[in-house]
């Protein structure tokens, strides 16, 4: 182990130590349950509600987006409910390569960053240059670069390849936030996810992400959890803290919150902001939206009063 | 010898399923706990309805018709657990053989419906435009405090005719056979979340059905009269339909179904 890994590590990270440390499955699945039974409500609630709003990647990641759908989600990244100005704009908005443009026109001068998926999203099985040269393509006009692990070498066990890659595609993205997303669905159990994040960590990567959005099962609360644990570590063994995105598959503010408890009780409060913390989904902002609009008003909300982008 | 007896154990018919209030809260009623709804019981029924409208309003008018029969079948295979259930007695017989002609009358007022609420309009121009009655969606039925019964199916049935998707607050001082009702609903392949009978305190819920704003129409047949005015009041915000309580109390007729549809009017040129 420590031999495939130590070709990757920066030297002050001491492996194999807290990074190979065995994950405890049960006992992530039990702190999952206890974080996302965690009840929320009122003052609590409503900073909540915000937090989530201010941390949201707002995604449209179709075959089907045009310029023009990725104007509409870009106005209700920057005013998510137009009849409550006191909802604050959303973190960024994320697309595909191509949309990076119009969605770059519609956000500058705002505090919305443009996110862009590269490396041959979702499944990354693209030839070695053509990732590196969508990701430089994107990276001329997005603020943020979310790439996909090469899950077919990190199966095969060529840790180093993918470790390579990594580092590389941050270089070529010169200096743009990187976000590496392990779609944690296909890595085949939580020692793996572990594993996984260690290595993207150490390869240089700003940000962990969980998931596509693209396969079953996306995002769950028992995974967070155990990436979470492993930001912790690195943060402890190397002092740089890695932000983390839970994405994929959360639809109800229910469970965003569930994940914003995860992040505040694994890593305390220093993460429970959009530098360090993102969620990444399309559905979930007009759930947020309608329970904020009901801690307002005290009535319950209908989907059809919500723009559906 | 008497045979053992089982005490049974009310509870919520709730998209589909058989629960207790999420709340955990009960009310006596003799021996009885009655499961008392909270407002997000009632949330969760409205959630479960919506999302049954388009596929129970987008059947045909005929299957419609063919699953409240069923109901009906249901119900008379266990006439006599529900005339234990009313109270027993002569009167209690004759409430389940009225329910039971309502339950077949509304199957069979399903495929009719259009005729006897729609219409072909003559206008003064080279058109014409006919008028076709369409569900509202979600109904809130306040069901009547009596007959605990009939009362409550004869108005879920005549949503469900029309293609509605009914959260009905049962009678509040006889809620058992109102919520047993949920049985036959849930054997009589009315699909699940189309149908959830909560029982629970009416001054409680009536104002949350009122607010509530994913909710359509309001049948407000039993809604107490000091609780009117603020349903209504609340209602407005989104220009909830109100459907008053009749003046003969009870009596089933397509006017109760049409009282839950809109009517849609749809222009059609002449001799095209």
């Amino acid at each position: 182990m420590a031999a495939m890994t130590a070709g990757v590590a920066p030297p002050e990270v001491a492996l194999p130590g807290p990074a190979l440390r065995s994950v405890d499955g049960v006992g992530a699945e039990a702190r999952a349950q206890l974080f996302a039974s965690r009840s929320i409500k009122r003052g609590a609630k409503r900073w909540a509600l915000d937090l989530i709003v201010r941390c949201t990647d707002l995604t449209s990641l179709e075959g089907a987006d045009t310029p023009g759908r990725t104007a509409t989600l870009c106005a209700k990244a920057l005013r998510p409910d137009p009849v409550d100005p006191a909802v604050p704009p959303v973190a960024a908005v994320c697309v595909y390569p191509a949309l990076a443009e119009p969605a770059s026109r519609c956000l500058r001068g705002s505090p919305v960053k443009v996110a862009a998926v590269a490396t041959g999203f979702p499944s990354g099985q693209v030839p070695a240059e053509v990732k590196l040269a969508e990701a430089a393509a994107a990276a001329r006009v997005a603020d943020e670069i979310d790439m996909v692990m090469d899950r077919r070498a990190f199966l095969c066990g060529r840790y180093v390849e993918v470790a390579d890659e990594i580092a590389a595609v941050k270089a070529a993205i010169g200096g743009r936030h990187l976000k590496v997303i392990l779609e944690t669905g296909e890595l085949g159990g939580y020692d793996q996810v572990r594993r996984a994040s260690w290595l993207a960590m150490a390869a240089g990567a700003d940000f962990i992400k969980t998931s596509t959005g693209k396969i079953q099962p996306a995002a769950t609360l028992p995974v967070a959890v155990v990436m979470l644990e492993a930001i912790r570590d690195f943060a402890e063994a190397t002092g740089r803290p890695v932000g983390f995105k839970a994405a994929g598959g959360i639809r109800t503010a229910r469970q965003a919150i569930g994940y914003a408890v995860a992040v505040n009780e694994t890593l305390g409060g220093a993460w429970l902001n959009p530098v360090r913390f993102r969620i990444g989904a399309s559905s979930l902002l007009n759930d947020v939206l309608m329970q904020i609009a009901k801690e307002r008003s005290g009535a319950y909300q209908a989907p059809d009063d919500f723009s559906q982008t | 010898m008497s045979a053992p007896s089982v005490a049974k154990t009310p509870k919520l018919y709730l998209g589909g399923a058989f629960v207790r209030s999420e709340s955990g809260r009960v009310y006596p009623l003799g021996l009885v706990n009655v499961p008392r709804a909270s407002r997000k019981d009632l949330r969760e029924a409205v959630r479960a309805a919506r999302a049954a409208v388009p596929g129970w309003s987008h059947r045909t008018a005929y299957t419609r018709g063919q699953v409240l029969y069923r109901v009906a079948e249901m119900l008379e295979g266990r006439r006599v657990e529900f005339i234990a259930a009313l109270g027993g007695g002569r009167a209690s017989g004759r409430e389940v053989d009225r329910t039971l002609d309502a339950l077949v009358y509304y199957a069979g007022l399903a495929d009719k419906l259009a005729q006897l609420g729609g219409s072909v309009n003559a206008v003064a121009g080279p058109y014409f435009t006919f008028t076709v009655p369409e569900p509202v969606g979600v109904v809130a039925l306040v069901a009547p405090e009596a007959p605990a019964l009939f009362g409550l199916l004869t108005h879920v049935a005549a949503a469900l005719s029309g293609g509605n998707a009914v959260v009905a607050l049962v009678s509040e001082r006889r809620p058992l056979p109102g919520l047993l009702a949920g049985e036959l609903l849930a054997t009589g392949d009315v699909p699940q979340g189309v149908v959830a009978l909560l029982s629970g305190l009416r001054t409680e819920l009536v104002p949350q059905i009122g607010s509530h704003r994913d909710i359509d129409a309001v049948d407000s047949a039993g809604c107490p009269p000091e609780l009117r005015r603020e349903l209504e009041r609340l209602a407005a915000d989104r220009v909830k339909r109100i459907v008053p309580a009749s003046a003969d109390g009870t009596s089933p007729g397509h006017r109760l179904a049409l009282a839950t549809c809109e009517l849609k009017t749809i222009w059609h040129p002449v001799g095209v």
